[in-house]
């Protein structure tokens, strides 16, 4: 099937085809009548072994070799001349002859293969026999990854040591460094004397510096080979991983005031984490206002678990006007029940604390709506002496329990040293694995938390991407994202440089929605969002005019009551899935983006569905749309905006919208009172 | 850049589909079940299904399954996953699913879980995590999804993750695009994406493309046709798909045609075949490539067929 030139087959050789294949269609059906007639003779095991010589990968031919060997180990005759044992090892021996001939026809064969292993594991296995079989594989293809399994097997059955197995690759590489199989094996093998807590291996620092001596060698030997630079990507984040989960950011923030009867909280960590509940934290205030805390994920899957978790805290009308300030605080507690996808608890202990006070004048959320408008005419620059600063304060600068620790001294001192190393590589050779890798450290460098202050090397950062959006333009997208990122790190790294994107609503009556401060995120040629935990306490965002086509972790914005998606490239109601979660948003632009062009839907098993199994086909759809409506695009909206309360929509410059599918919209969000620009009644 | 010779790719399958006794069809008998779902999709992809008898094909489906309730590759050939998932998937292709007797198959297949959530390919226990999709596809299909223990397969196809953000057959194995497919295809239908880092992943698969603009299947190894099937449908379930080129991806898939007798092979100027046809016609449909039907990247099937079965 591979690797076969294209020629016109001309009578000749049609003919010689079709005599040949007459000849193996007899085989295989003298074979099919042995094996349902469960003929095992010398003479069926021969068809059999020439059936299989010609075509290794018939399943069927192998199944009936193990057939045929428990019939004839079972039916061994007592024989004078040879002993029973010698028998069976003859047997065991012809069985790995005919593998091991099939193997020299296509080294390849699943079949071949998991015969031996099953023949290897009845036992009488001669542990030199195999590893010599799997060196003639190796050298003939070091990329063999059957032969590497099965090496593993075997290294696994007669308990060759990991030591040993590393000793293997150490020699594979140097004869070759363009062997990414080799590579593999020794990370696999690293893992687990690391684990194992092996001398020599542990802790990890030990074998890391020799192991980036290691693939320095082969990188620096041929830069364009990939092999190396994926292992040395391993390297790095063995050095920099935080083995365990964090609280990396909540809402409210520490020694924020709350000045709302019923809010969120939010607790953001840094990966998805399982187990948030009553008893791993607690919500402590006076008299135990707070009844029934439930916390969810904010997630599409029923797992239950999530990078962020919410629970909302209701003040109980009892305890409403009393001019009382609340003092709140949520901790950790039995923290070790809160665990990484990995099984890894997280052992940190963290606090907040905030105020809740509701002697004011509450605004209920008016029933007459004025349009919002969205154009630079309708923002003016936040006054600095506002009470958004003190917003700000609280992200940035007021300290809260969370543990900071700082990174261990080998850590920074290991990234350094391959910063200078891979500078010097780039001096010489045009490389763009290289200069990726460089970017990587010196992110990796800068996210080190120690004692004496890091200057950061975001501008290098976002000049090496630029660079290799040019260099290597078939991955420009991949480029592209890396700078969004890196963009949006540094944009919300301090108050200063948020600032500069934070405007004031003008129309002051609309700030109930838009909330006091706007962040205008527009037209900044972002293609990815990220550095959501720097943002939990936006309620009012405008990321209008970029290129997202995805807003994945925007349901950690658990404020949010405006958002303009406006000139994007949201390509399907599933790539608006995280708004399902935000129940405060009022006022939404997706107008002008892609949805309804595409018959790719890439966000498809990412999102709450039927098709993943994460949501079940609701038959109360069929309330909003007719049955044969239910595919697609009216299914796919009534499963994200089913439930929120949108008051203001704009979608026109969407394939997707059509009169029906208006009239779809209108019902579905029953408190809307815009709907592209036009007042509805 | 070329175009699609649909008409001619739609008339060699069907030239396929009748000759069986040249050496290439006789070599493929075993797995004959699979050539027959890789035909019959791609001329769905292509709006030619009608072209074949679908009662004769049908018959000749259900004549394949072995008294275990598991299909074999071949009529009288032994049972296994593999051809069970073809035989189920043609099934679908013609809206006939009911014509199985659901417990007998689920029961087959049902059975194949071992006690750490893997599964055997057959009562020969070989295990890969190729079976783990196969399996969980096709209890999906059938609606019987919730009859595997899904959180223990998870955990198994988990344990398969390697430190490249691939997966491989087993536990400790190298990372392929083949079995990354299985394996987040097997995620995305149980709604486990969440385990996969998929930046990591996604960087891994991108890179699969070389310079030529075609994908290999694993580093240093050389472009192949059908690599624009398993690379391709894993980005597009992780969401990273715009980290490639899909232009010159078209065009690599395009150059692997043979225009004037129908087909592609794995590589320009290489001999056709049925697989290469299929994974070269499925990977445009997944490129967006005009005048194809929609295919669903995780179930292999097209959009069509899985919303009638699922949405309901």
């Amino acid at each position: 099937m591979h690797g076969r030139p294209r020629k016109p087959s001309t009578p000749v050789d049609e003919n010689a085809s079709a005599i040949k294949a007459a000849k193996i269609r007899s085989i295989q059906s003298q074979f099919l009548h042995n094996h349902h007639n469960h003929t095992y003779t010398n003479e069926s095991l021969e068809v059999n072994a020439k059936l299989i010589e010609l075509n290794p990968e018939f399943m069927t031919a192998w199944n009936y070799r193990k057939l045929a060997f428990q019939h004839n180990i079972s039916n061994i005759k007592p024989d004078a001349d040879v002993a029973e044992a010698d028998r069976i090892r003859l047997i065991i021996d012809e069985e790995l002859r005919v593998v091991e001939s099939a193997l020299r026809k296509n080294f390849k064969s699943y079949g071949a293969w998991h015969h031996r292993k099953w023949v290897i594991s009845k036992g009488n296995a001669s542990t030199e026999r195999e590893l010599k079989l799997l060196n003639l594989f190796q050298k003939q293809d070091t990329r063999n990854f059957h032969a590497w399994n099965y090496r593993r097997f075997i290294a696994g059955l007669k308990n060759i040591s990991d030591e040993k197995e590393l000793q293997f690759t150490t020699d594979m590489i140097n004869d070759n460094f363009s062997n990414y199989s080799a590579w593999h094996n020794r990370s696999v093998l690293l893992s687990h004397l690391l684990e194992k807590k092996v001398d020599g291996y542990f802790p990890k620092e030990i074998f890391l510096k020799e192991e980036y001596e290691f693939v320095r060698n082969a990188v620096f030997t041929d830069p364009d080979d990939q092999s190396g630079w994926f292992y040395h990507l391993w390297l790095l984040d063995q050095t920099v991983k935080v083995d365990m989960p964090k609280l990396v950011s909540s809402w409210p923030p520490h020694g924020f005031e709350i000045t709302k009867t019923t809010f969120p909280v939010v607790l953001f960590f840094n990966e998805p984490v399982e187990g948030v509940n009553l008893h791993t934290v607690s919500v402590q205030v006076e008299k135990d206002i707070f009844k029934n805390i439930t916390w969810s994920p904010l997630s599409a899957n029923t797992f239950k678990c999530g990078r962020a978790w919410l629970t909302h805290l209701t003040i109980p009308l009892g305890e409403i006007n009393s001019a009382k300030i609340f003092q709140v605080k949520v901790s950790s507690e039995d923290s070790q029940g809160i665990i990484s996808l990995n099984g890894v608890p997280c052992s940190q202990h963290w606090s907040f604390a905030f105020t809740v006070s509701v002697c004011h004048d509450l605004q209920p959320e008016g029933q007459s709506l004025a349009r919002i408008l969205m154009t630079d005419e309708n923002f003016s620059t936040v006054d600095i002496n506002s009470n958004v600063m003190n917003l700000f304060e609280s992200y940035f600068e007021l300290t809260s329990d969370y543990e900071q620790f700082t990174s261990p001294k080998w850590k920074s001192e290991m990234i350094a040293s391959e910063i200078d190393n891979y500078r010097e590589l780039l001096t010489w050779a045009e490389c763009k694995i290289g200069k990726l890798t460089l970017a990587r450290l010196l992110m990796a460098n800068d996210a080190m938390i120690t004692d004496t202050p890091n200057t950061t090397h975001v501008e290098e950062v976002l000049q090496l991407y630029s660079e290799l959006m040019e260099l290597d333009p078939t991955h420009y997208q991949y480029y592209k994202d890396g700078y969004s990122l890196v963009f949006l790190k540094q944009l919300t790294s301090s108050k200063e440089s948020l600032m500069k994107y934070c405007w004031q609503y003008k129309e002051s009556t609309s700030s109930n929605i838009t909330g006091p401060v706007c962040l205008r995120l527009n037209s900044l040629s972002l293609s990815r969002f990220g550095s959501l935990e720097r943002l939990l306490w936006v309620q009012s965002l405008d990321l209008s005019h970029n290129q997202l086509h995805s807003i994945e972790g925007l349901e950690a914005l658990q404020l949010l009551s405006f958002l303009n998606l406006s000139h994007n490239k949201l390509g399907s109601f599933t790539a608006l899935e995280p708004l399902r979660f935000l129940k405060s948003l009022r006022v939404l632009n997706i107008s002008y983006n892609e949805i309804g062009v595409h018959t790719v839907d890439t966000r498809r098993y990412l999102c709450s569905s039927p098709l993943s199994h994460t949501r079940d086909y609701d038959k109360k759809f069929e309330e909003f749309a007719t049955a044969d409506e239910k595919v697609v695009h009216f299914w796919e909206a009534y499963s994200v905006f089913g439930g929120l309360d949108v008051k203001q929509l704009d979608i026109i410059g969407n394939a997707v919208v059509d009169e029906r599918f208006v009239l779809f919209l209108v019902k579905l969000f029953p408190g809307l009172k815009w709907l592209g620009g036009e007042e509805l009644h | 850049m070329g175009d699609l010779a649909a008409e001619n790719h739609a008339k060699y399958i069907l030239t396929v589909e009748k000759k069986k006794d040249d050496i290439e069809s006789v070599l493929m008998e075993h797995l004959r079940i699979n050539g027959a779902y890789w035909g019959l999709t791609t001329l769905d992809i292509l709006g030619k299904l009608t072209a074949v008898d679908q009662e004769t094909v049908i018959s000749w489906v259900m004549s394949c399954q072995h008294e275990s309730g598991g299909f074999g590759g071949n009529e009288g050939h032994d049972p296994h996953l593999l051809y069970t998932l073809s035989a189920i998937q043609i099934l679908a292709l013609f809206n006939k699913i009911d014509t199985l007797d659901i417990q007998k198959v689920t029961n087959y297949i049902t059975a194949l879980q071992n006690e750490d959530g893997s599964f055997s390919g057959d009562k020969w226990g070989e295990i890969d995590t190729r079976f783990s999709y196969v399996a969980i596809c096709s209890l999906a299909l059938l609606k019987q999804l919730d009859k595997i223990n899904v959180e223990k397969a998870v955990r198994y196809i988990i344990s398969c993750k390697n430190l490249d953000g691939g997966f491989g057959c087993t536990p400790g194995a190298e990372s392929h695009a083949g079995q990354i497919f299985c394996c987040i295809g097997a995620l995305a239908i149980t709604g486990s994406l969440h385990y996969v880092d998929k930046d990591l992943l996604g960087w891994w698969l991108c890179e699969r493309q070389v310079k030529s603009g075609g994908l290999n299947g694993r580093p240093e190894k050389l472009p192949d046709v059908c690599y624009s099937w398993w690379v391709l449908s894993s980005l597009i379930m992780i969401d990273r798909v715009h980290w490639i080129d899909k232009d010159k991806l078209v065009k690599f898939i395009l150059d692997c045609q043979d225009k004037e007798n129908g087909g592609i092979s794995d590589r320009p100027d290489d001999a056709v075949d049925v697989f290469h046809t299929y994974f070269g016609v499925a990977g445009l449909s997944l490129l967006e490539y005009p005048g194809l039907k929609a295919i669903d990247p995780a179930y292999a099937l097209p959009v069509d067929v899985i919303n009638r079965i699922l949405l309901r």
